[in-house]
C-alpha cells in the first residue's frame, strides 16, 4: 500500500474556513440553517465546522444533527459484510428548514441518496445542499453533485482517499491510498 | 461483531452472549426510529413476512406486525381457527404453501414445543419462534432484558426473580437462559407444584417464599397463572395463591429497597399483582411493550441481512 498525501494540516485548516465562509455567504445567521453530518465519518467534519463556526465567525444557535443512513442504503443484503447502525441524533424537526448534508468524501453518491430518503423521516426541508470535503470526481453512480467541496480530486477505482482528523486519527491530513498489487 | 451466528430465532439458547448484545445494541437504534415523526425505515422492502399464529395472541402478534410494517416488509397474516389446520393439514404442508407465494421470513407460534426446530430443518424460509408451547418465547426475554438494561443500566450481577407459573411458562426458561447468558443471578419463586423438578440444573436459584424472593432481588419478573395450561390443579385456589403469591403495595413498601416490576402481559389484575402496583412507577410494564417493538425490528432486521438478495 503506497500513499500521497493530498491535504496536509495547514491545508485543511484554510479549507475548512473557506467552507465555513461559504455557508455564512450562503445561510447569514443561520436562523433557519441544519447542519446534518452524516455518520459515522461526516461527523468529524461537522463538529469541525460547528466550533469554526460557532467560536471563530460568532455563529450562535446554530443547530446541528447527524443522521445515519443503515437503514436506507441500498446494499443490504447485498454485501459481504451486514451493515452496522450507528446512533441518529436530530432533535428538531427539519420542516421548511434549509438542510446542508455535510460528509467527508463524495464517491458513488449513493451514500447522500440514502441520506436524502432518510432525511424525509424528519419532514419536509425547504432546500438540502451538500458539503463535502473531497469530492472524487469520475466515479459517480448516481447524478449528485456538492453545493459546497473542499477539494476535488481524481481518483481511480482501487485508489482510496483517508480522511484522518486529530479527533480519530492524531492528525489533521487527507490521505491518497494505492494498493501495490493492482 | 455485525452479524447474529444463527439463521433462525428458534430460542434463546442457541443464542451467544454477543448475539444478544448485537440485537440489543441494534434495538437501540430502532428504538430511535420508532420515536421519530415519520417512524418508518425501507430496509426490509423487498422481504415478505408470513406471521404464522397456531394460537391465540394479541400483543406478541400486534408488535411483530407493526415491527414488520415499520421497516417496510410485505406482510401476511395467518391464524389456525380460520385456516385448513382445522380441516386436516399438516405444519409442514401449511407453511409450504405459504411459501410457495415466495415468502422470506416466518414468524410463529405454536402450541407444541420444538415446532419452530422442527419447521427450520423441512423449509427453506427462516424462522422466528414467537413462542412454541411451554419451551422458548425468545423475542420476550430480549425485551425484558433489554428494558432491565435500559432501566439499570447493565445486568452484570443483578437479581432478577421470577415469579409464578414457571412450569408452563416459556417466558421463563427463555428468561432464565437469556438472563443468565448476559451475567444476572436468576432466582424462581412460586408454588412448588408449578416449579419444574430440575429447574436448578440451569444454574437458578429455587425459592418458595415470596417476601424472601423479593428482599434479595433487584428485579421480579411476575409471571401469569396460565389456566389455559391446567390440566390439573396445580394449588387449592386462586384465593390462596393471591395471598401467598400475589405481589401487593404492602409487601413492596415493607421491603428496605425499591425492586423494578416487570410482566409480561396480559395482567390478571388482582392475582400475580394489583392494580396499585401494575400502575405504580416501580412498574415497567409498557415500557417492555414499547421496547418489544424495537427489539422485534432488530431481529428481523439482522435476520433478514443474513438473506443473500441473490438467493431469493
Amino acid at each position: 500500500m503506497s500513499q500521497k498525501i493530498l491535504l496536509n494540516a495547514a491545508q485543511l485548516d484554510i479549507i475548512l474556513h473557506r467552507l465555513a465562509c461559504q455557508l455564512i455567504e450562503n445561510h447569514g445567521d443561520f436562523k433557519n440553517t441544519a447542519l446534518i453530518g452524516v455518520q459515522p465519518r461526516g461527523v468529524f467534519l461537522l463538529k469541525r465546522l460547528e466550533k469554526l463556526l460557532k467560536e471563530h465567525y460568532q455563529i450562535e444557535n446554530l443547530q446541528t444533527g447527524l443522521l445515519d443512513i443503515t437503514f436506507y442504503r441500498d446494499d443490504f443484503r447485498r454485501g459481504e459484510e451486514p451493515l452496522k447502525a450507528n446512533s441518529t441524533e436530530i432533535n428538531f424537526i427539519i420542516e421548511n428548514k434549509d438542510v446542508v448534508i455535510v460528509d467527508d468524501v463524495l464517491y458513488t453518491g449513493r451514500s447522500i441518496r440514502a441520506a436524502l430518503t432518510a432525511l424525509q423521516s424528519f419532514g419536509r426541508p425547504k432546500t438540502i445542499e451538500l458539503l463535502t470535503l473531497i469530492d472524487r470526481r469520475f466515479s459517480r453512480h448516481l447524478p449528485i453533485q456538492p453545493d459546497y467541496n473542499g477539494r476535488q480530486v481524481d481518483a481511480i477505482g482501487n485508489q482510496k482517499v483517508k480522511v484522518m482528523w486529530k479527533e480519530n486519527a492524531g492528525e489533521d491530513a487527507v490521505y491518497l491510498l494505492k494498493s501495490e498489487d493492482q | 461483531m455485525s452479524q447474529l451466528s444463527v439463521d433462525h430465532l428458534l430460542g434463546i439458547k442457541y443464542l451467544t452472549t454477543e448475539d444478544i448484545e448485537l440485537i440489543h445494541k441494534t434495538a437501540d437504534q430502532f428504538k430511535e426510529v420508532i420515536n421519530r415523526p415519520i417512524k418508518k425505515v425501507p430496509s426490509l422492502r423487498d422481504i415478505t413476512i408470513a406471521n404464522l399464529f397456531f394460537e391465540n395472541s394479541t400483543r406478541t402478534k400486534l408488535s411483530f406486525e407493526l415491527a414488520e410494517k415499520r421497516l417496510s416488509a410485505d406482510v401476511i397474516n395467518f391464524s389456525a381457527a380460520q385456516s385448513s389446520v382445522k380441516k386436516g393439514e399438516t405444519l409442514i404442508d401449511t407453511v409450504n404453501n405459504i411459501l410457495a407465494m415466495k415468502v422470506d421470513i416466518v414468524v410463529m407460534r405454536h402450541p407444541n414445543p420444538g415446532a419452530g426446530v422442527f419447521l427450520s430443518k423441512h423449509v427453506k424460509a427462516r424462522i422466528v419462534n414467537a413462542g412454541d408451547g411451554a419451551h422458548e418465547h425468545p423475542t420476550q426475554a430480549l425485551l425484558d432484558s433489554y428494558s432491565i438494561r435500559e432501566k439499570l443500566g447493565s445486568l452484570e450481577g443483578k437479581k432478577v426473580v421470577i415469579v409464578g407459573d414457571i412450569l408452563h411458562s416459556r417466558v421463563a426458561l427463555s428468561n432464565i437462559y437469556c438472563l443468565k447468558k448476559l451475567g444476572a443471578e436468576v432466582m424462581v419463586c412460586g408454588p412448588a407444584t408449578l416449579i419444574p423438578r430440575h429447574i436448578a440444573d440451569l444454574g437458578v436459584k429455587v425459592e418458595l417464599n415470596l417476601k424472601k424472593a423479593l428482599q434479595w432481588c433487584d428485579v421480579a419478573n411476575m409471571l401469569r397463572v396460565q389456566n389455559e395450561r391446567m390440566d390439573i390443579s396445580y394449588f387449592p385456589s386462586v384465593r390462596e395463591y393471591v395471598q401467598q403469591y400475589g405481589v401487593t403495595k404492602e409487601i413492596l413498601d415493607s421491603l428496605d429497597k425499591e425492586i423494578v416490576i416487570m410482566h409480561p402481559g396480559p395482567i390478571n389484575r388482582g392475582v400475580e399483582i394489583t392494580s396499585e402496583v401494575a400502575d405504580s412507577d416501580q412498574a415497567i410494564i409498557l415500557n417492555q411493550v414499547e421496547n418489544g417493538v424495537a427489539i422485534r425490528m432488530a431481529v428481523l432486521y439482522l435476520i433478514a441481512s443474513k438473506i443473500q438478495h441473490n438467493d431469493q
